[in-house]
């Protein structure tokens, strides 16, 4: 399966071409160029997946393949570097969702796009992510992801910022990359401490079940917590970065300041869930070494996804209030992860885990790309400009209306499949999680319904020029995703992917499943009293009644304003202002010193220079008989 | 103690120069001091003639006091608009310069008189200018074609190197 | 009874030191040049002078003292060349004016 590095190497290719040749291009040929080679990529990671999951299981489980190897920086024998292709049953779905996404959001870019600047830079940089992306997941070992996690960072940084001349979206840039950084030191430093006791950065050895590669780190401990318990924390610190868990969320929201799109494939479907990949990937190990991380791991997950869903409901921005769910619904990811256990059936939540990551990314790719064909109809992000669309922007309008079902949970769309995975996952965990996580799902039902009274029902909003149909390359792939969104909840996903890798079938549990959508639908009631017309006066009157909670969840609970206070007031008022003044007075004090005694020396002594030769003679023979006089007399 | 001839003659050149090279440093106006500079290159050459070296006294006589002292008077002429301008110099210039200038003639006559240069005679007699032709074109010991050669291109060069500088642009 | 050798080598020291006196004072470029001529003259008497009187039989000094008024001559050309040049340049050839020529 060698043909598995064109995966990675055809997005590079682009990212290069387009990145030197680019301005030479026309716009239109760049687009093609980055969409057909992220086409090819894309046939290619399909046929991948064909031949991993068509190929015979040993020992009931999926054989890991590592196609492509090398050897990059040797430091032991045991420890070194690599770079390589892993494919496993979580990496192969990945490269199907990520490249499937790419792929929609290449052609649909091609519309979005059209006429902005820097086009050609636009692709360009969706093939680096697309590249970085496709690295990070097929990584072989534990440093590759890293670097890897810094280049999606990277081109993450770089399309948020793509309107360079927009303030916001320069600050936005800067504060995801600055907030994720922070988040990768924690990273960095969990990668030292894990392969400096483990001897190995490889997540086979790491995975591998075999208690003695922790064997070093046996009876180190450090705070009360074993080091490897430190360890994967401080590695689940930069998941918790860059999938916006609480509290270092802030700069998702954010991020929107993008291209659409880019919110589409970076911020929603692909790059904000690599933190989930990673806790799955490194799953046994927290599983087995570190279960009250794993814990950890699901309370900050529980408690994200109740704080994004409820500030979801009051946002009125619709890319912001996407950007909350979809923080929501990476924080169910990682409750399942959380709760999960190892064997058959107790490995549910993870199953769950990866199952709701698939089909989020399709129908959130779906919600963004819909709600990106909207601000392009209306030009503006604010629900008020929005209302009574449904009628001319019918693909938008069904296929918006399939995500929000899916995501609310309604059968028979994917969303309702895997979240009812998760909750029953959780309820076998805990009841309080399980309540706590229904309560979340419901929440996730109202506040998307409201979003979709609000842009395609009510009374329409005034408009410059009339809103009209999206062009057929943007409505184009709102429809495939939404067909994969139909069926995607049928894929058998017990049966490829598990904690353990051995066959599962997912059975519903009715009880749940029914819990969970009855909840759902009372949600939607509720949303469809509330928003259905827009003239209902109840929102309006709730939000006077609860006055207090809502001017803070519509300020996200001034979790910025905390940021804000700590590094401007705390950190730079105490910290760098000092640090400041010493520099400033004590050591270019110091400095200057030296400087002005020089100075004032060399005023004293510059008549010596005067230019003038006959001084300089004269000098020159008083010198020359003293020399004489002490070389004959003395 | 009679005096022969020859100190009387030495007398008058060194009272001469002695003179004439003070006049030519202290006096103000230029013209004047381009014309003691003259009669001292004159007594160096009248010196060369008593030390029996009658070539380098015609060489002195011809090249210093025939040309460079020519072009000097030229040059003060073309670059002095004002006769009567008169160089003022510092006074604590001059009595720096004068004590310094002192103070090495000082050391320098000590050194001179004290020093032995051991046993010595004015002999032989006047320098043959076959020899000296044979000396300047040959190439052995003691033979000078080479700096004789150096010397030509030099002057070569400050011909060259004069017209240039000078030359109006 | 013949000259002593030390009067010439008086001689040719005093001459050095008008020499360099003028050197130190003079303000007007000729001068300083005159000076100059007064030094180099002293050497070349001081050349012959030990050459005729130490080593009688030996040519070095005689053709030392050749070859230096040679060389002054060389000297003397150029120089007065520059200053004739500076002169047109600045109409002045005193000394002080001279870091005008920088500007």
């Amino acid at each position: 399966m060698e043909y598995t590095l064109f995966i990675l190497l055809l997005p590079l290719l682009t990212f290069f071409g387009l990145g030197l040749f680019g301005p030479k291009m026309k716009p239109c040929v760049a687009g093609i160029i980055g969409t057909v080679s992220l086409a090819i990529a894309a046939a290619l990671a399909y046929f991948t997946a064909w031949d991993y999951f068509s190929a015979p299981r040993v020992d009931d489980v999926y054989a890991t393949v590592v196609p492509f190897h090398v050897e990059w920086l040797h430091f032991t024998d045991k420890l070194h570097i690599d770079l390589g292709i892993l494919l496993d049953p979580i990496s192969v779905m990945m490269l199907v969702v990520i490249t499937t996404v790419s792929l929609m959001v290449h052609i649909y870019s091609m519309g979005y796009m059209k006429g902005e600047r820097g086009f050609q830079r636009y692709y360009a940089f969706l093939s680096l992510f697309s590249f970085s992306m496709l690295g990070l997941v097929v990584a072989t070992n534990i440093f590759q992801t890293y670097i890897f996690w810094e280049l999606v960072g990277v081109s993450s940084y770089l399309l948020i910022g793509f309107y360079y001349t927009k303030p916001e979206a320069v600050a936005a840039s800067k504060k995801a990359f600055i907030v994720t950084r922070f988040a990768d030191l924690g990273f960095l430093i969990g990668i030292l401490l894990l392969s400096y006791f483990t001897k190995t950065f490889s997540f086979e050895l790491l995975t591998s079940g075999d208690h003695s590669i922790f064997a070093d780190a046996a009876g180190v401990t450090f705070l009360g917590g074993s080091v490897i318990s430190w360890a994967v924390a401080l590695v689940f610190i930069g998941c918790a970065g860059k999938s916006a868990m609480f509290p270092l969320h802030i700069w998702l929201p954010d991020a929107m300041e993008g291209p659409t799109p880019v919110s589409a494939l970076i911020h929603a479907a692909t790059m904000v869930v690599a933190g989930v990949y990673l806790v799955a990937r490194l799953f046994p190990v927290y599983y087995f070494e570190a279960p009250e991380v794993l814990v950890m791991v699901a309370v900050v997950g529980a408690f994200t996804s109740l704080y994004a869903a409820v500030v979801a409901c009051v946002q009125t921005d619709i890319k912001r209030v996407l950007a909350f769910s979809t923080i929501s619904q990476i924080g169910f990811m990682m409750v399942a992860l959380g709760v999960s256990g190892m064997e058959g059936h107790a490995g549910l939540g993870y199953m769950a885990s990866m199952f709701h990551l698939f089909t989020h990314a399709m129908f959130k790719a779906l919600l963004f790309l819909g709600a990106g064909a909207i601000i392009h109809a209306v030009h503006s992000n604010e629900m008020s400009h929005m209302g009574g669309l449904r009628r001319k922007m019918p693909i938008t309008h069904i296929t918006f209306l399939i995500a929000c079902l899916a995501i609310a949970g309604i059968p028979p769309f994917s969303g309702f499949f895997s979240k009812d995975e998760i909750l029953a996952a959780c309820f076998e965990f805990s009841p309080v999680m399980g309540w706590t996580m229904s309560f979340i799902a419901a929440l996730t039902a109202f506040y998307m319904f409201r979003l979709y009274y609000n842009i395609f029902w009510g009374k329409p909003a005034q408009h410059e020029h009339e809103p009209h149909e999206a062009p057929a390359n943007m409505t184009v792939p709102l429809i495939v995703l939404a067909a994969i969104t139909c069926i995607a909840g049928f894929i058998p996903f017990g049966h490829f992917i598990t904690a353990d890798g051995i066959s599962y079938n997912i059975h519903l549990d009715w009880q749940v499943a029914g819990t969970s959508i009855v909840i759902a639908c009372i949600a939607i009631g509720v949303a469809t009293g509330m928003y259905r017309t827009g003239t209902s006066p109840v929102p309006g009157r709730l939000a006077e009644r609860f006055r207090g909670v809502h001017t803070a969840a519509y300020h996200r609970f001034y979790i910025d304003e905390f940021y804000q206070f700590v590094t401007h007031k705390l950190i730079f008022g105490g910290i760098s202002r000092p640090i400041a003044w010493f520099d400033r007075h004590v050591i270019d004090g110091a400095m200057n010193g030296l400087a002005w005694v020089a100075q004032k020396t060399s005023y004293a002594i510059r008549s010596l220079q005067s230019g003038q030769i006959q001084q300089y003679a004269f000098v020159f023979l008083l010198g020359t008989l003293i020399i004489l006089v002490l070389v004959l007399y003395v | 103690m009679e005096i022969t001839i020859q100190e009387t003659v030495f007398f008058i050149l060194a009272a001469v120069i002695v003179g004439c090279s003070i006049l030519a440093v202290t006096t103000r106006r230029i013209l004047r001091a381009a014309t003691y500079l003259l009669f001292v290159l004159f007594a160096t050459a009248g010196i060369y003639f008593q030390l029996n070296y009658s070539f380098l006294g015609a060489v002195q006589l011809t090249v210093y006091a025939g040309g460079i002292t020519v072009l000097y008077v030229f040059s003060i002429l073309l670059t002095s608009t004002d006769n009567r301008h008169i160089e003022k110099i510092k006074r604590s210039k001059v009595f720096a310069g004068l004590i310094a200038a002192l103070a090495g003639a000082a050391i320098c006559i000590f050194i001179t008189v004290t020093h032995s240069f051991g046993s010595y005679h004015l002999t032989g007699g006047e320098l043959p200018v076959d020899a000296i032709g044979k000396a300047l074109m040959g190439t052995g010991k003691y033979q000078y074609l080479l700096p004789f050669e150096l010397i030509s291109v030099l002057l070569l060069a400050c011909i060259v190197g004069g017209i240039l500088i000078a030359r109006k642009r | 009874m013949e000259i002593r050798m030390e009067y010439y080598l008086i001689i040719s020291t005093i001459m050095l030191f008008a020499g360099i006196y003028g050197f130190f004072t003079r303000r007007n470029l000729l001068a300083v040049l005159i000076s100059v001529e007064l030094m180099l003259n002293s050497v070349d008497i001081n050349f012959a002078v030990f050459n005729r009187y130490l080593f009688p039989e030996a040519m070095e000094g005689f053709f030392f003292a050749l070859f230096a008024i040679g060389v002054s001559a060389a000297e003397t050309a150029v120089a007065i060349a520059i200053i004739i040049n500076i002169y047109r340049n600045i109409r002045n050839i005193q000394v002080k004016k001279l870091g005008t020529m920088k500007h």
